[in-house]
């Protein structure tokens, strides 16, 4: 054994009791799926864990169905006192079974037991606890007193991190008042399902929270449902743009959360011990399977070759390997697609003339691998500068002044989230003033918290997730009359007072016919 | 004998110039009596793309301006309104074919909804951001930033009021607009362009054009380096069309509205055409 070798650690399954197949959680229950179930497998071994229902269309409608009920005549009636105590015991019980849920997470999904013991379950439990408090403090939301809920969510997660964007959607809709139906990803499902359990033995009221499996097609028919009043996505900006036009022309508010391809930018005065963890952090933190990871290293030209070179030191100290090993650095990429993805535009990388450098580390005979990858020389027009890869690639780029480095950061149709990393100040406040970008990490990189709002720019989305700006993503104006602050509105209409002030004032404004929402109308009645 | 008036040519209002339309064409306005008020450039495409080129060339400065500086700025154009209350309310009384006192009532509304936007310049930052206590050593803000170009399609039903309840809110996080003019009421905003243009606002900053909405606003709609479309005056065209090709590039999108609340002042109109930022530092005592 060198000083770098381990023994073998692995976290046990036996805290473990999982079932051979699940159904979909619809109205407090678990009931069979109309569609194919499918089987949900550990990507670092290929072996099935379980079968998983699958909801078609009805499956949707009877899952949409039990979130209105549950708005109509139970949720949207409860006291922010109540609501917040559910979602409080829901943090507690998530905190109860944090073991459980991290084997279960690293398992389905493949990453690290590190990271999910030590970052994804701890973030769910603080997202709740976060988002419990808020319940019943909503005129503080920022939308003047008396805002209102918006009806019934839909939530469609990604695999990246399964339960921590379950949490991400679930526990503002819920604070807000809202009912929600979530699909999470169908190479994921795992924690989503325990989660159900969870919400069981919390008591929620049946119908609060539905949680359907299913593929793209379940996903697209729960986003497009008549009955649905929010659309919240994490996922492509490709699929974003389709739930986008789908939504057009509805009442519909939505949140999307999409792609990214951020710059990570490396002055030649930063702490470079720091940034190089930094950079590994940034885009090889749950196998660079991040919608904000700094997978486009911007690196001050004087400083290139000694930071490539701490890099590939850093990198070649990395453990691969079973996801459930406490030691390991570096899971199992999610999926053969995924896989496949990255290598063909690692390929393109090499192919358009980038060095590719591959950190030296066993790959395990069974499951999906990739090792850690650096390519250096990439140009700005290159496939590996523009497209977002979602894996442990990463790109290096140089600049020689603040503005290269502020317009290349800036030259991507993404503007999810940056990193900067110097020593002076003022430089950190100037560039994060310049970089389009929703989420700006100065000497730091891929922090999350509950109160710190999340999203992004330009194609990478609109809306936040975290803090009070999420909360309102939630959450409507009161009626015009109905709020004693209304000026105070922040996401709606302010007040007529201005008009009211002068009737006379707005004497032709209603002359127009009603807006043409002809789509919209044949929706309505299905609604509230 | 009574002196021979000169009548006024009514252009578009891009980049801070006044050019007829590439086209060459214009329609005629009409009094709200049918008789013909002025020939207004009827805007194409190109003329679409000329001033988003302006407005996106004029995104840095504004937006890069003090809110202070801003907000004076964009008061400044509420005193030049003022000013000439007598031209807008005449305008308005021909045009849309009512008394004196509806007409300076309109103009009287429009001023100060301008001054009411403009106080927010210095302001909305602190009412729309936030310092977050996040659970570790870091320093974290949440700030609103302006979106970029916003094209707007301004209420049709209304000279004055409408357009300035719809571009005032854009311009006060230091958005550049685009604003397609009421195809029926145009005289008034192109007389405001004559406003803004003899103003502090940079040239770019308010881009006007008049013509058809129906003609123009797809194609802004569709324009990739347009980062946000209002809707509000969009209610009588195929809007959900438009929703639609704005999605292609993921573009902010506000809704038509009507009736005697449509484009009323609210925060939540400069909201809409703003980003949050959040940016996080390590503390450290090192």
């Amino acid at each position: 054994m060198s000083f770098l070798d381990y023994a073998p650690a692995p976290e046990s399954r036996a805290i473990l009791s999982l079932r051979d197949s699940y159904g979909l959680f619809i109205d407090g229950e678990f009931v069979d799926g109309r569609g194919e179930p499918f089987q949900t497998i550990s990507p670092a071994t290929e072996e099935r864990i379980a079968m998983i229902a699958n909801a078609n269309p009805a499956d949707v409608d009877a899952a949409v169905a039990a979130a209105r009920r549950a708005y109509d005549r139970t949720w949207s009636k409860m006291s922010g006192r109540d609501r917040g105590k559910y979602l409080f015991r829901i943090a507690r019980l998530v905190q109860e079974r944090a073991r459980e849920l991290a084997v279960a997470e690293s398992l389905d999904n493949g990453k690290p037991i590190k990271e999910s013991r030590d970052v994804d379950v701890p973030l769910v439990a603080a997202w709740f606890f976060y988002y419990a408090g808020w319940a019943d403090k909503l005129d503080h939301a920022g939308l003047g007193a008396n805002p209102r809920s918006l009806g019934v969510a839909a939530q469609v997660i990604p695999w990246n991190f399964p339960l921590l964007m379950l949490a991400w959607k679930i526990a503002p809709a819920l604070a807000a008042g809202n009912t929600v139906v979530l699909k999470p990803a169908e190479t994921t499902p795992l924690t989503a399902l325990i989660f159900a359990e969870i919400l069981q033995q919390a008591e929620l009221p049946a119908g609060v929270v539905n949680i359907i499996t299913g593929a793209g097609d379940t996903g697209a028919a729960l986003v497009s449902h008549e009955g649905v009043d929010k659309v919240a996505f994490t996922g492509s900006t490709g699929v974003g743009r389709a739930i986008a036009k789908q939504v057009a022309g509805t009442d519909k508010k939505v949140t999307l959360e999409l792609g990214g391809k951020a710059a990570n930018i490396v002055f030649d005065d930063a702490p470079i011990d720091q940034a190089v963890e930094g950079i590994v952090n940034g885009i090889f933190f749950n196998q660079g399977h991040v919608c904000c990871a700094g997978s486009r290293l911007l690196v001050q030209e004087n400083i290139h070759d000694e930071v490539v070179e701490r890099l590939k030191l850093r990198l070649s100290t990395l453990r691969l390997g079973d996801p459930l090993d406490k030691n390991t650095d570096i899971g199992a990429i999610n999926s053969k697609e995924q896989l496949e993805r990255i290598r063909t535009l690692s390929d393109i990388g090499e192919a358009e003339g980038a060095e590719r450098w591959t950190a030296p580390c066993e790959i395990p005979e069974n499951g999906f691998w990739f090792a850690p990858t650096i390519f250096t020389g990439v140009q700005t027009s290159s496939r590996i500068a523009r497209d977002e890869i979602f894996g442990p690639v990463l790109s290096v780029l140089t600049f020689r002044t603040p503005a290269e480095a502020i317009a290349k950061a800036n030259n991507t149709p993404y503007g999810l989230s940056a990193g900067i990393w110097t020593d002076k100040g003022s430089r950190i406040l100037a560039v994060a003033d310049q970089l389009r970008a929703g989420v700006i990490w100065a000497n730091t990189f891929n922090r999350f918290d509950p109160a710190s709002p999340f999203g992004g720019y330009k194609e990478s989305g609109y809306g936040r997730e975290g803090g009070r700006h999420g909360l309102g993503a939630y959450l409507a104006p009161a009626p015009i009359g109905q709020s004693s602050t209304s000026h105070a509105a922040i996401s709606g209409r302010a007040s007529t007072a201005a008009v009211e002030a002068d009737a006379s004032a707005p004497a032709k404004r209603s002359r127009t016919a009603k807006p043409a929402r002809t789509l919209k109308n044949a929706t309505k009645g299905s609604k509230r | 004998m009574s002196r021979l008036a000169v009548p006024k040519t009514y252009k578009l209002y891009i980049g801070g110039a006044f050019p007829r339309s590439e086209s060459g064409r214009t329609y005629e306005v009409l009094a709200a009596d049918g008789s013909f008020l002025a020939n207004a450039a009827l805007a194409s495409r190109k003329d679409a793309r000329d001033a988003v080129v302006a407005a996106r060339a004029a995104v840095s400065g504004w937006s890069g301006a003090t809110a202070y500086n801003r907000g004076q700025v964009l008061y400044r154009i509420a005193e030049l309104l003022e000013g000439r209350r007598a031209q807008f309310v005449a305008e308005i009384e021909e045009a849309e074919g009512v008394t004196r006192a509806v007409a300076s009532a309109q103009v009287g509304e429009a001023i100060d909804r301008w001054v009411w936007y403009a106080g927010w310049a210095d302001k909305f930052a602190q009412v729309a951001g936030n310092a977050n206590p996040v659970a570790g050593p870091y320093f974290n803000i949440s700030v609103p930033e302006p979106t970029g170009v916003v094209a707007i399609v301004v209420p049709q039903d209304s000279s004055l009021l409408g357009f300035v309840s719809a571009v005032a809110p854009a311009l006060v996080a230091g958005n550049a607009v685009v604003a397609v003019a009421s195809e029926r009421f145009p005289l008034s905003a192109i007389s405001l362009a004559e406003v803004l243009a003899t103003s502090d606002v940079p040239k770019g900053v308010v881009n006007v054009l008049t013509g058809s909405p129906a003609e123009i606003a797809p194609w802004l709609a569709s324009h990739a380096d347009v980062n946000a479309l209002d809707l509000v005056g969009a209610g009588a065209l195929d809007w959900i069309s438009l929703e639609v090709d704005a999605a292609d590039t993921l573009k902010r999108v506000l809704r038509p509205e009507s009736g005697p609340d449509a484009a009323a002042p609210a925060l939540g109109r400069i909201a809409a055409f703003t980003e949050t930022k959040t940016v996080w530092h390590t503390k450290s005592l090192r």
